[in-house]
């Protein structure tokens, strides 16, 4: 298993995406950050420290789980389903800069499944992609736009992305 | 960050896989624990979507499923509808009074002439103990018992377990007294399976008459006085004097079912200071229960309702993938 981003090397990412937000967006007014469950919960929280430490502002942050909006949910035979869980945005995205935040962006559905969730709670201004891997491959025409890296891979590996809160 | 080889394919969630081993949901009798914490957890998340402006998501977009009540109900019928609706399933209710079952066709013709429509599901309610295991037997489409006759009525004992875990956050360990008609109430079945599984202590309680046989082996105790089932009590579940299913005398009168087995406040006063009272509905006022209790501080009747909603989601969903799975 080869590693391909320490502990040191994820924080620097990660603070350079925050000033890549705050240079794209002119500040963090009607920012709010959204972390898809599981792993880009924990990252969309450190996205919101380091916005704090750059800005002094607190960004909103809240957690989207997609699983009833995934399109291959019924498609297993004999499924082994995915837990349900519950989805916490405790503030109107009615007219904010939406910031989605996950760990690997793979195939795009994922990301599909998150716009379509995100939408049945309101009309963002915009909807911006944050990821921490781009892995390519992608399915649907969806695109990052902060990456913390470029990872090629094959279709073959799989790519495990362990982040702490 | 590590690459290691792996098969392609969709992007494989990194959540415990978890289901349910049958297609149907017939009863508690024939559930684990396991799949109760399954469900009761699910129907956590279900809850939250009921707390949006656009209380919908597209899971059972393309479903279809139909609501086969041959019993009067209104709660329950309207609970599952609402709970199809919320995750985009195409619903229609069928009703007997308005159906050809009036015009003398059997259950089974009736079943195998909505089978032909092709649904996913089949929600029923039948006066006959055991319909809804007939049909699971020769149907294609998953079969939901929402009340079968005396038997069972495993999506109410559902709701109630959900509303009393989330007031207590647990079951084991809670003293709970079930009071009233314990012979002619699915509800109580369903409810002492579930509730004995997940190791809370039952004490049920009603008149001598309205005692089923071998409750004693079903519940931790059973007694005909209303006070020993209340004293300390965490969770009172009254049920209902079902009178349209009493073909005999049970009971003297309603006013001398109230003296001895209504829920009133002063009697209420037994049970633990933060007891909650509940209610599967519909609700007889001053014969189970003072209307003071049930309009009281510690009645959670109506989150009962609201609660069915989120547990009915959650067995819809996890039903639904099941389905393309073999004999259940």
């Amino acid at each position: 298993m080869p590693q391909v981003m320490d502990a040191d090397r994820m924080s620097r990412a990660l603070t350079r995406i925050a000033h890549e937000i705050l240079e794209r967006n002119r500040g963090l007014d009607e920012l709010a950050l959204v972390g898809i469950r599981t792993r880009g919960v924990p990252l969309a929280r450190r996205l919101a420290r380091s916005l704090k430490e750059i800005n002094g502002d607190e960004v909103p942050t809240g957690v989207l789980d997609i699983t009833l909006y995934r399109d291959d949910l019924m498609r297993h035979p004999v499924g082994p389903q995915p837990v349900v869980r519950s989805t916490e945005i405790p503030f109107s995205i009615d007219n904010r800069k939406i910031l989605l935040v996950d760990d690997v962006l793979y195939t795009g559905r994922t990301i599909r499944s998150a716009l379509d969730a995100l939408i049945d709670f309101g009309r963002p201004r915009g909807i911006q992609l944050v990821v921490l891997i781009d892995r390519g491959h992608r399915e649907l025409p969806i695109k990052a736009d902060y990456v913390g890296k470029n990872l090629p891979t094959s279709l073959k590996q799989s790519v495990q992305a362990p982040t702490k809160s | 960050m590590t690459a290691i080889p792996q098969t392609p394919g969709p992007v494989v969630p990194d959540v415990a896989p978890a289901t349910l081993r049958s297609r149907h949901l017939l009863g508690i009798d024939g559930l684990d624990a396991r799949e109760i914490t399954l469900i009761l957890d699910t129907a956590e998340a279900m809850k939250e979507i009921g707390t949006r402006s656009v209380k919908k998501v597209p899971t059972l977009r393309g479903r279809t499923v139909v609501n086969l009540f041959f019993e009067p109900s209104t709660r329950t019928r309207t609970s599952f509808e609402v709970a199809e609706k919320r995750l985009s399933a195409d619903t229609l209710s069928i009703a007997t009074a308005t159906s050809s079952v009036t015009k003398g066709e059997s259950l089974i013709d009736t079943v195998r002439n909505i089978e032909a429509m092709a649904p996913d599901m089949i929600v029923m309610r039948h006066a006959s103990s055991g319909a809804p295991h007939l049909l699971a037997r020769m149907c294609q489409s998953a079969i939901v018992n929402a009340g079968d006759g005396m038997h069972e009525h495993p999506t109410q004992a559902l709701l109630d377990a959900f509303t009393i875990r989330e007031h207590k956050q647990r079951l084991a360990g809670l003293k709970i007294a079930i009071i009233g008609d314990l012979l002619h109430s699915r509800v109580l079945r369903s409810n002492l399976l579930l509730l004995k599984m997940m190791g809370a202590e039952v004490w049920t309680c009603g008149p001598a008459t309205l005692l089923p046989q071998g409750i004693g082996q079903m519940s931790a105790h059973v007694t005909t006085r209303i006070d020993e089932a209340l004293d300390g009590a965490d969770v009172v579940m009254m049920l209902r004097i079902q009178q349209e299913r009493m073909h005999g005398h049970f009971i003297p009168s309603v006013r001398e079912y109230f003296s001895l087995f209504g829920l009133t406040r002063e009697r209420l006063r037994r049970a633990a200071p933060d007891a909650i009272v509940m209610h599967p509905g519909p609700m007889n006022r001053g014969v189970e229960i003072d209307s003071e209790v049930a309009d009281g501080p510690g009645s959670v009747i109506l989150e009962q309702v609201s609660n069915g909603v989120a547990v009915r989601m959650a067995v819809l969903y996890l039903l639904a993938g099941r389905e393309a799975g073999g004999e259940g």
